[in-house]
């Protein structure tokens, strides 16, 4: 098990390399540039531009300027943004804690309402209730998050103005209801899906049989020896995404507003500066192999059968 | 005592409820089906049997001929729907099972009449440990604590005679070999010491040196608790050792019943007598084996007449028309065969020759 996680995490090393190198040659290869974009519609003298790029580092061949970045990574510098001169790690640190509390809310959402839907579906499978259910989430999973998104907001915000269509700068939770439903449909709908058709088919199973056979309680049956099963695959999935959605979400950030990590991902793309993407993308990398990691482990505390060594 | 009702068709008059002579489990008249898309697939047609405390009864089949879903239906755990018992009586000491609620037949279940099924992998839960799974019988049915219930767990499993029980307790059931898993369901079965056990094939799933070892330890248990046994199977060798009587069955009816030996020595049935012939035998090395020709009937479409007429060797007109009865069959002389039944129109030609 130590051996494992140990050689699980050193395999992080080079994904985490490869990721920010592509990102870095990605942001290079883009159209566009910072220096040119600060001075917007104006006409500057090109001595100057090169002069300021000559500062930033920004003439340098393209594995000296990853070079650099990777050397001031290690201690500790994401560095600066070019148009505000704030540091990037103050910008990932305000818009982490926003996306963390956008993805717990969405998360728990995911968790309660997805797994219940599905156990309730799964437990009467092929019957009515369950093809409504599975063409319930069916819809939600068609429909792009975009148009979900778009179609709440105006429908709760501004036809019955139940809510502010944008969710202010500190995101508190009230305000965070709608974005967190939106962001949580998609994942809600697979979860629902997912545990309906673990549930349905560990119903059929040997020991399931068995423990009717035992005299169990019906409660004892279903929410012991069916659950410790069924769930087994959904935790798995839930895991991922859990890193995925901490991962910030670019669309329904955008769309209510919220200062998350999406958001200003987005916006920083937008300005070309490259420092903050390469940043904020690496940090959800490792996120999501640390997420996927726990999954992993978490799925043999789950299964006795599955031992890693 | 007497093994079955004489016929088939009529179901004896209800006896009185529990004196504590009568049967055990007293099975009249049941009849299972199965709604499916193909139609209605009559999986019982009219079973009558009975256990008595302390004694074996083997039912034996081909695959679909029923048994299994008997016992399902005497344990309370077949689906339904699709499943339904259109009618039929379970007495269980004298009381119909079938009449009972969901609570008080779940109250039996596991505590008076326990089930061992055949295949110990798949019917163990994959990821609760051995001894919570043993454990959950005390806990659930005594409301033991769940230290009482993992000692009480381990008795079991030295009771079973598995070997460094103590340590294996929190093992789960894939790192057990079959013999060992078999015999954690039979622990299972044996924990509240219930009054009938059912064995649905128990000692398929094994190798030939653990199915004699696993079938000893259930004859042994069975005699030192009393209980009565069911036993469920279609392999002849098993049953002849351990059984007190026999109920054939084919296509959701029984049609032969006999006290173990005379099954063997003197079958009243074609169809037993294929079975028999079907085993293979040493002093016939080099010949061909036997085997009933033809496939056993589709359960949606049982053939009018003896369902077993279409691959009878002996099949008259009369067969293909009206079903036989479950009859008494007597000596040459008329002289009653004391738990002797056939359901064949030519019984006497079968078992006189």
């Amino acid at each position: 098990m130590g051996r494992y996680v140990a050689r699980r995490l050193l395999q992080m090393i080079p994904v985490f390399l490869g990721s920010t190198l592509l990102v870095f040659c990605m942001m290079y290869a883009l159209p566009g540039d910072p220096v040119r974009a600060l001075a917007g519609e104006q006409t500057v003298d090109p001595a100057q531009i090169a002069a300021l790029k000559k500062d930033l580092g920004l003439d340098l061949p393209l594995w000296h300027q990853y070079w650099n970045y990777l050397v001031n990574l290690f201690q500790g510098d994401f560095g600066t943004q070019i148009a505000s001169g704030r540091p990037v790690a103050e910008i990932i640190s305000e818009a982490f804690p926003i996306t963390i509390r956008l993805a717990l809310f969405a998360f728990t959402f995911v968790v309660v309402a997805g797994i219940s839907i599905g156990i309730f579906a799964g437990l009467k499978a092929d019957t009515l209730r369950d093809r409504g259910l599975l063409i319930l989430t069916l819809l939600l999973i068609s429909v792009p998050s975009f148009v979900l998104g778009l179609v709440a907001q105006s429908f709760f915000a501004h036809q019955l103005g139940w809510v502010d269509p944008n969710v202010s700068d500190a995101a508190p939770w009230g305000e965070l209801i709608l974005p967190a439903t939106v962001l949580a449909s998609l994942s809600l709908a697979y979860v629902a899906r997912l545990t309906r058709t673990s549930v349905a088919e560990n119903l059929r199973s040997d020991y399931m049989r068995t423990a009717v056979a035992k005299g169990l309680p019906k409660r004892r049956i279903i929410g012991v020896h069916l659950m410790r099963n069924s769930l087994i695959p959904v935790v798995t999935f839930l895991g991922t995404d859990l890193g995925a959605l901490l991962g910030g979400a670019v669309v329904t950030e955008g769309i209510f507003n919220v200062k998350g990590v999406g958001y200003t991902v987005f916006g920083a793309l937008k300005s070309r500066e490259g420092s903050t993407v390469v940043g904020i993308v690496t940090l959800i990398v490792v996120i999501y192999l640390v997420a996927s990691l726990l999954v992993d482990l978490l799925y043999a505390v789950l299964d006795p059968r599955i031992r890693y060594a | 005592m007497t093994i079955i009702d004489t016929t088939a068709d009529a179901p004896a008059p209800k006896g009185p409820a529990d004196d504590g002579s009568g049967p055990l489990l007293d099975v009249r008249d049941l009849h299972v089906e199965f709604k499916t898309r193909d139609g209605i697939v009559k999986a019982v047609n009219g079973v009558n049997y009975n256990v008595s405390a302390g004694e074996t009864l083997a039912v034996l089949g081909e695959s679909g001929s029923g048994k299994s879903v008997t016992a399902q239906a005497i344990m309370g755990i077949l689906d339904m729907p699709p499943g339904r018992i259109p009618q039929g009586e379970i007495l269980f000491r004298g009381q119909d099972m079938l009449k009972m609620s969901y609570e008080e037949r779940r109250k039996i279940r596991g505590r008076k009449i326990a089930m061992i099924f055949q295949d110990a992998l798949s019917s163990l839960n994959p990821v609760l440990s051995v001894g919570y799974q043993l454990g959950e019988m005390f806990r659930v049915h005594q409301g033991l604590s769940k230290k009482d219930a993992k000692a009480k767990a381990i008795d079991l499993m030295d009771r079973v005679r598995i070997p460094a029980a103590k340590e294996r307790v929190n093992d789960y059931p894939h790192m057990f070999s079959g013999g060992m898993r078999q015999r954690i369901m039979i622990a299972m079965a044996l924990a509240l010491e219930p009054d009938l056990i059912i064995a649905d094939e128990p000692t398929t799933a094994l190798d030939v040196t653990v199915q004699a070892q696993v079938m000893d330890l259930l004859a042994e248990l069975q005699t030192e608790y009393n209980m009565g046994l069911i036993l469920i199977t279609h392999d002849l060798g098993v049953v002849a050792d351990v059984a007190d009587k026999i109920a054939v069955m084919y296509a959701g009816r029984i049609v032969e019943t006999a006290p173990v030996h005379e099954l063997y020595s003197r079958p009243a049935h074609p169809y037993t007598r294929g079975l028999l012939d079907s085993i293979p035998r040493l002093d016939q090395k080099g010949q061909e084996l036997y085997a009933i020709k033809g496939l056993p009937p589709n359960l949606t479409r049982i053939p009018p007449g003896c369902a077993f007429n279409p691959r009878c060797p002996k099949a008259q007109d009369i067969c293909r028309t009206d079903i036989p009865a479950l009859v008494q069959v007597t000596e040459r002389d008329g002289s009653a065969l004391p738990g002797r039944g056939s359901a064949c129109h030519f019984w006497k030609e079968q078992i006189h020759g």
